[in-house]
């Protein structure tokens, strides 16, 4: 069964709203057990796909399957943890409350809640505030907790809308790590972020929309087997040696003491080190320039037309 | 079902949080004062004259309903203030994002939510009804007849209010709720009204327009079934007042009542159902 190797699956999922139409036909499959970037420009219609796979929105159009089941049954969201884009609960509950509340809503046990909440909070690094209101709590802790509350339950597949939003430098970190743990235990994660140097370090693969559709998919573990442009300082380069690069690489540009190449890998880059060392060059510096996700984004995004 | 209490307890503390319904209790308590002194005065005028025993005691009752009228209006609008936001509010705040994505079903987070607020709405009444009662009964020593089915309908009227407030709530805005059922109170309390006068107009015309505003919203039939519950066998012919019942609304009133509550939760359920969120 296909739904088996596919966590979500959809085809052809659209929504308007009145005249608007958000989706306009989106056609995706994210396998299981991978982190899943969702990006795309702002209103290009992320947080509504991830409302209409999460039974929020109904759709006008198309089908989705999660888990093997029609998106948004109650039994698939046993199975699901979701961090919303702008996450808001009652202030007067506090961090463990809260947590414990929403297991509860999830179906877990008291005595299975009294040893997971304090996990989470660990987790989230907000132990300090664990019995303190979220009525005191900033931006950042407000977006752990909502975290927090989307895992508390060890779901299969996890929903995050901008994860990373309003957090400090060692919140993402945070963040990476424990997407990175939830993939390692068998879960799908499924996020969406405008921050694409994050996306790029966490991401298995990424898929980019632009008004309701997919325009673009790009698997980032495979990224490194693509032609990459290699910047190297070296000394002493022979016009010999520098001829043997041809062997690696289609393109050489030699500026004195700097070399840039394009290899049709960067698995070519260690021979191309120990050819240059062999020819006596004295390598200083081997620096792969992978293009980045953000040029890849605006590449495929074409210029801002505005909104 | 789980869902369902889990949201009722929930909401109840929520609903018990509100700055409102503590405002309220405030209001009520010191209503409650200025209704035990207004009390004690009427009751030490009547000492410095003579008086049939028969008529002090039909004023005294007649004070004791406008004590419970007050109680019965200040409960209705308690209830619309605290819950007009609860679906709306919740809706846009983004609150809801949290709760609808756990695996409850809608109806469940619908009905969790209102009997929340029923039960909130229930004890303020049990208190201040039982409050008022205490002082009436304290200082002149009348009692109301069947307390209980009095403070039932009450109650229940504010139960109709509680299901508006969801209903529109499900549809549009915080405000644009609020001024709904506040207009549709309005209706009632007309209607009410206009079924009084046409006690004595006979006008058919009237009684028409005073029974469509009832059918409308049935809140404040409830509250002349009660006063009619509760007064003393007599008082029906005393006076032409909110207090005293011209036109008595009938069991099928109440019945009409019950059957118009059911109607509107559901259709709150379906809409919510079906709506995005
Ligand atoms: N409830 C709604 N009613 C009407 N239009 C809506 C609604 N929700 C979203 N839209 C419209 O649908 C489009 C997609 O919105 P959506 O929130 O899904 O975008 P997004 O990709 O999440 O954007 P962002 O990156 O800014 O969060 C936008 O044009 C938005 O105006
Ligand atoms: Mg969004």
């Amino acid at each position: 069964m296909a739904s088996d190797q596919f966590a979500i699956e959809t085809r052809g999922l659209r929504k308007e709203f009145g005249r608007t139409v958000a989706v306009k036909g989106l056609s995706l499959q994210v396998p299981r057990g991978e982190i899943f970037g969702f990006l795309g420009p702002n209103g290009a219609g992320k947080s509504t796909s991830i409302k209409m796979l999460l039974g929020l929105v109904r759709p006008t159009g198309g089908d989705a399957i999660v888990l093997g089941a029609p998106a948004g049954t109650v039994d698939t969201r046993r199975r699901i943890g979701f961090l919303p884009e702008d996450f808001r609960f009652y202030d007067w509950l506090t961090a463990s409350e809260l947590l414990a509340l929403h297991g509860r809503l999830c179906g877990m046990e008291h005595a299975a809640l009294r040893r997971r909440v304090p996990e989470v909070i660990e987790m989230v690094g907000l132990t300090p505030h664990a019995d303190r209101r979220l009525r005191g709590f900033s931006k950042g802790m407000l977006q752990r907790i909502g975290l927090a509350q989307a895992l508390v339950h060890e779901p299969d597949i996890v929903f995050l809308d901008e994860p990373t939003s309003g957090l400090d430098p060692i919140g993402r970190r945070m963040v990476r790590d424990i997407l990175r743990a939830q993939r390692d235990r068998g879960a799908t994660v499924f996020l969406n972020s405008h921050l694409l140097g994050e996306i790029e370090i966490t991401c298995d693969r990424v898929v980019f929309i632009k008004e309701g559709e997919v325009v673009a998919a790009e698997d980032l573990r495979n990224r490194s087997r693509d032609e990459t442009r290699v910047l190297v300082a070296a000394h002493n380069v022979s016009p010999s040696a520098l001829a043997g690069l041809e062997r690696w690489c289609t393109a050489v540009v030699a500026d004195g003491d700097q070399l840039s190449l394009t290899t049709r890998s960067k698995e070519l880059v260690p021979e191309i080190v120990r050819h240059l060392v062999s020819s006596g060059a004295e390598v200083y510096e081997v620096v792969p320039q992978r293009e980045p996700l953000e040029e890849l984004f605006v590449r495929i995004m074409g210029k801002d037309p505005g909104l | 079902m789980n869902g369902l209490w889990i949201m009722a307890g929930i909401t109840f503390r929520e609903a018990a949080r509100r700055r409102i319904l503590w405002t309220a209790l405030l209001c009520g308590a010191i209503l409650l004062a200025i209704f035990a002194i207004a009390l004690r005065l009427q009751v030490d005028e009547f000492q410095s004259r003579p008086m049939s025993p028969f008529v002090r005691y039909q004023v005294e009752s007649g004070m004791l309903m406008i004590g419970l009228y007050t109680c019965d209006l200040l409960a209705v609008v308690m209830t619309i203030l605290t819950s007009i936001d609860t679906i709306a509010g919740e809706i846009s705040s983004g609150t809801i994002h949290a709760i609808a994505t756990k695996p409850i079903a809608r109806w469940q987070i619908l009905g969790g939510k209102y009997l929340g607020f029923a039960a909130m709405v229930s004890i303020y009444v049990l208190l201040t009804f039982s409050g008022t009662v205490a002082v009436a009964y304290a200082v002149t020593g009348v009692l109301p007849e069947h307390p209980m089915v009095g403070a039932a309908l009450i109650i229940f009227e504010c139960l109709i209010a509680l299901a508006l407030t969801f209903l529109f709530g499900t549809w549009f805005s915080t405000l644009t709720n609020g001024v709904i059922v506040l207009g549709l109170q309005g209706a009632a309390f007309m209607g009410g009204w206009l079924e009084q006068v046409s006690g004595f107009s006979q006008s058919a015309q009237i009684v028409t327009l005073g029974v469509w505003s009832s059918l409308l919203m049935p809140g404040e039939s409830l509250w002349r079934r009660a006063a009619y519950e509760m007064q003393t066998p007599l008082a029906g012919s005393l006076s032409f007042s909110p207090f005293a019942n011209v036109s008595i609304p009938s069991g099928t009133a109440v019945a009409y009542a019950a059957a118009y509550l059911a109607v509107v939760l559901a259709i709150a359920t379906y809409h919510f159902n079906r709506r995005d969120l």
